[in-house]
Parts: C-alpha cells; sequence; structure tokens
C-alpha cells in the first residue's frame, strides 16, 4: 500500500473505527492500542483546558460531551494544546437551554489561551505624560478579549475554582461582557457592563478619545459621563490593558 | 572524537521548582523539554524555559514534526521551532521516526510508518526540509510500534541506517522503544542495536513501560525495568559515551526518585567504560 493511502486509512480508522480500512492496515490488537491512544489524548486534552466545566457538567456528562466532541471534530493543529478552541461550540448544542455551560467553557477557553499570549508591556499611569485627550486614540493590549455573556458563567467559574458551593445559575439583568486579558503570568477576567464593552469595541475600531466622551455626554450628562469614563480609564491603567495612546 | 557522556532529565512541571528555585542546581548534566510545550509566543511557559536554560543545557524534545507525513512537513511548525531553537541554543533538537499528522488530521500520536523504499524517500524528503529550515542536524528517535504493516522492504534498523547516510540525521536511541517493539513484533532487539549506525547515535532514552493483554504499551509511568537496563549496557558497548536520560510522563514520582535512576545510569556507564 502506497504511504499516501496507508496514512488516509489509518485517519478514517482513529476517526470513525472504519472496518474496511482496518483490514487494509492488516488489523490486530496493535490498532485498538492507537485508538484508545487517540481518543484518551483528546479527553486527557479537553480534560485539561476544561476542568471548571468537567466540575460544572459532572464527570459522565463531560465524558460524553468529550465523545460527542471528538467524533464530530477531529483535531487539526499541531498543538495538542489547540484542541478544545471549538469545544464551547459544542457545549452550546448540547445544552441549548442552558447557557451558562457554553459560557463558563468560553470563559476556560479564553482565560487559557491567555496564558501563552506574547509578553508586552503595558502602559503605566506613570508613563502617560501630557495626552491630548480629545484626539487620542487608544491601542489595547494585545492578548486582551472580550466575550459577549447573558448568564453568571463567570461567578459560577470563579466560585468552582475557589471551592465554593456555587450560586444557581441564571441569566444576568441585561447582556453584558466578560473582560479577559492576563495580569504578568496570571490569567485575569472581569465582568463589564455592555456600555465599557461597546466603549472598547469603538475605541479598539479606531474613534478618538474625545468622539467617545462627546458621545456619552449626550447620553448621560457631562458630569455623569466624566464619572463613567473616568472610571473606566481608570480600571483599564489598573489592569494594563492599554499598550499605547496616539 | 568521543562524544561526551551527559547524563539528563526531562523536565516536568511536578520539578519545576526543583529545578528553577533550589539553591544548587539539580545534579544533572542537561534537561530535555518537550518542545511544542515552549513554541508558544509568550507568558509562564517561555519563562521558565529561560530561567532552566539559564541554569541547564536543554535538549529540544519533539512529537509532532511529523517526518513520515506523505505530504510533507508543515513549514509554520518547522519556523516556529526555528525560533524556539535560535532563542535555546539547545544541545539537541530531535522528533520521533513516525507520522503524526495527514492532511489536515492531526493524530497526536506516534503513529508507525511502514519500512518500504517509499516510505524512506519520503521520511528523507522531510527530514532533510527539517534540518535545512533549523540550520542544525537532527536526532531521530526509534518509535515503539504496535502494529507492522505487511509489505515492508527492509528493518527498522536498516531504515534508520539508510536514513542516517542519505540525510546526515543522527539518532536518539530510545532502549525502551527497542524493548517494547521488538517483544511486539518478535524481532531481535540485539540485531536491532547491531544494525544501526552506532556512530550516528548522540543520545539515549530509558523508560519504563506497561503490560497490555497482547502488547507491551510504552507508558513512560514506571522505573525503567531490568530487562531495559541490561540493553542499555549492551548499547552502550555499541555507541560508547552518550548522553543519556531518564524519560518519565506519568505518574511522575519525585524528583529524587528519578536522580536515583540516572544514578544507575551513571554507575552502568561506568561499568561499560571502565570494561
Amino acid at each position: 500500500m502506497r504511504l499516501a493511502a496507508l496514512q488516509a486509512d489509518f485517519g478514517r480508522w482513529l476517526q470513525a473505527e472504519c472496518p474496511d480500512a482496518a483490514t487494509r492496515l492488516g488489523g490486530g490488537a496493535g490498532l485498538d492500542v492507537y485508538l484508545n491512544n487517540y481518543r484518551s489524548q483528546l479527553v486527557a486534552a479537553l480534560e485539561s483546558s476544561f476542568p471548571q466545566l468537567q466540575r460544572w457538567l459532572g464527570e459522565t456528562a463531560f465524558l460524553a460531551a468529550a465523545a460527542q466532541h471528538i467524533d464530530a471534530s477531529p483535531p487539526s493543529a499541531w498543538t495538542l494544546d489547540a484542541y478544545g478552541e471549538d469545544f464551547p461550540d459544542t457545549i452550546a448544542a448540547l445544552y441549548p437551554d442552558d447557557p451558562e455551560c457554553a459560557e463558563l467553557a468560553r470563559i476556560e477557553w479564553a482565560l487559557a489561551a491567555a496564558f501563552t499570549t506574547p509578553d508586552i508591556a503595558p502602559l503605566s499611569v506613570e508613563s502617560l505624560g501630557a495626552v491630548d485627550w480629545e484626539t487620542a486614540r487608544f491601542a489595547f493590549v494585545p492578548n486582551l478579549a472580550m466575550l459577549p455573556v447573558t448568564t453568571n458563567a463567570a461567578a459560577l467559574w470563579q466560585s468552582l475554582v475557589d471551592g465554593t458551593v456555587p450560586p444557581a445559575a441564571e441569566r444576568l439583568p441585561a447582556p453584558g461582557a466578560v473582560l479577559l486579558w492576563r495580569d504578568g503570568f496570571h490569567p485575569s477576567f472581569r465582568t463589564i457592563e455592555q456600555g465599557e464593552a461597546k466603549a472598547i469595541l469603538q475605541l479598539e475600531a479606531g474613534m478618538r478619545f474625545g468622539t467617545l466622551c462627546a458621545a456619552l455626554a449626550e447620553e448621560h450628562g457631562e458630569a455623569a459621563s466624566a464619572a463613567i469614563v473616568g472610571g473606566w480609564l481608570g480600571a483599564w491603567l489598573r489592569d494594563g490593558l492599554l499598550a499605547a495612546l496616539h | 572524537m568521543p562524544h561526551p557522556h551527559l547524563f539528563g532529565l526531562g523536565l516536568r512541571k511536578p520539578h519545576y521548582a526543583e529545578f528553577l528555585e533550589a539553591a544548587a542546581p539539580v545534579p544533572v548534566d542537561f534537561v530535555e523539554v518537550i518542545s511544542e510545550n515552549f513554541m508558544v509566543p509568550g507568558g509562564r511557559p517561555r519563562d521558565i524555559l529561560r530561567r532552566v536554560r539559564e541554569r541547564h543545557p536543554v535538549a529540544l524534545h519533539g512529537v509532532s514534526m511529523s517526518v513520515g507525513s506523505a505530504d510533507g512537513v508543515n513549514r509554520e511548525y518547522l519556523q516556529r521551532l526555528r525560533a524556539l531553537v535560535d532563542a535555546v541554543e539547545p544541545l539537541f533538537v530531535s522528533d520521533h521516526l513516525c507520522w503524526t499528522r495527514f492532511g489536515a488530521f492531526q493524530s497526536h500520536d506516534l503513529l508507525p510508518v511502514p519500512y518500504t523504499e517509499e516510505a524512506l524517500r519520503t521520511v528523507c524528503d522531510n527530514v532533510d526540509a527539517a534540518q535545512e529550515a533549523l540550520g542544525r542536524t537532527m536526532l531521530i528517535e526509534n518509535p515503539s510500534s504496535y502494529i507492522a504493516f505487511d509489505g515492508a522492504d527492509m528493518t527498522e534498523w536498516a531504515f534508520l541506517d539508510a536514513l542516517c547516510a542519505r540525510t546526515g540525521c543522527e539518532l536518539l536511541l530510545d532502549v525502551n522503544n527497542v524493548f517494547v517493539s521488538a517483544t511486539n513484533h518478535g524481532f531481535d532487539a540485539h540485531a536491532y542495536l547491531a544494525g544501526i549506525p552506532a556512530a550516528r547515535v548522540r543520545q539515549i532514552h530509558l523508560a519504563g513501560h506497561s503490560r497490555g493483554e497482547t502488547l507491551l504499551i510504552d507508558t513512560h509511568d514506571r522505573p525503567v525495568p531490568d530487562p531495559v537496563w541490561a540493553l542499555y549496557a549492551e548499547a552502550l558497548e555499541r555507541v560508547g559515551p552518550v548522553a543519556t536520560m531518564i524519560e518519565r510522563d506519568d505518574a511522575i514520582p519525585p524528583l529524587a526518585e528519578l536522580l536515583a535512576e540516572l544514578d544507575q545510569a551513571r554507575a552502568i556507564a561506568a561499568l561499560r567504560v571502565a570494561a
């Protein structure tokens, strides 16, 4: 058998336990060893990336979801660490009435992804100097991620990590977002309201800070908007989310 | 010229603190890391590697190059590995005689190649491409295998001999893998050691295995067993002084236990050299 045909058959065996492929490969107990290695390694990768989701769902339900994901979504990246990127989609399809499950999975994945993002020095308050706030444009750190959330998944995650009794899953009064980044070597996150999420998206898209402030002043009034924006800016600097001001 | 007789350990998470923070460096001549774990843009993994490198020479051992892929090696993977090589200036860069990818599918398991002329040409082309991309000679490790394909043109050791001759690559001889595959496929481990090009062996792996229903499984989850130690002694007679390390990937014991195993390797090596 040609090498390419052999490797295609081996792939069919591992992904779908295709009996014809097994016969062409010569059969035998060895093929089962490879099949077991393949599947157990992928389950272990998912367990490693989604430990709090596993706690939330319970081991049996998690393993069932993992098995379904492995069948539907074979790995395609050279690093095993990338396996699981689309596991939250599998969870969303399996638990359509429990959106906290997929949101929990997305938070876990984003935190794992933040772990190895590029090292960059964020802007410090001391380095700000004289800024023309009216015309300033913001560059956020490249490892900043934002996930839309409709549930208290972030609180569930924190409770699961802390080992406390998690609260009941519930919808947020209004949709919000979870902001995720790496603080030193530690992945971090906080829940934000839609207004802050929208502002970050607008500034990331190139909006001048002055334009954002003017729009907020129109919506909330001068004094209130200054307090709102000042609060956001202080938190962005405190959390190291700004890379540069132009 | 004989190679230095070095003794090392694989760097694993439970031992990070001892390797990084102990007042005196861990008594090893080198540490081996899994390349892919550190082929990342930044964060703690790169910091750990940088700090380990300040204390020890480092060998980069890969599991995803897939030199056996019929459709070639992944260029983006090689670029990332080259960046790591440039940063670390490693003692060795190694990967396995196996394939892990075909087309878009990644198995993340070390799958066997058939020992045919066609596969040999493919592996040679891929090793040539890798060595060119990395700008250095690679070490190729013999795999453990659980299946042998019909239609082989040569033995595994003849395959490795030809691979070294055609590409100039060197060998990472995993003595446990020789034992496991010899048992599983019924070939003579002594003939294997006699058949590989001894002068090309630059590093040796020692590990343990477990017994499945019908096959030995390369589990790396227990101490090196006596038959593997015996094969190690025999290998040293043929290859002479060479970098040796204990490879433990699962059920990882306290570091002291692995250092004791490494002392056993040192003792066997000292006896072989004296003999």
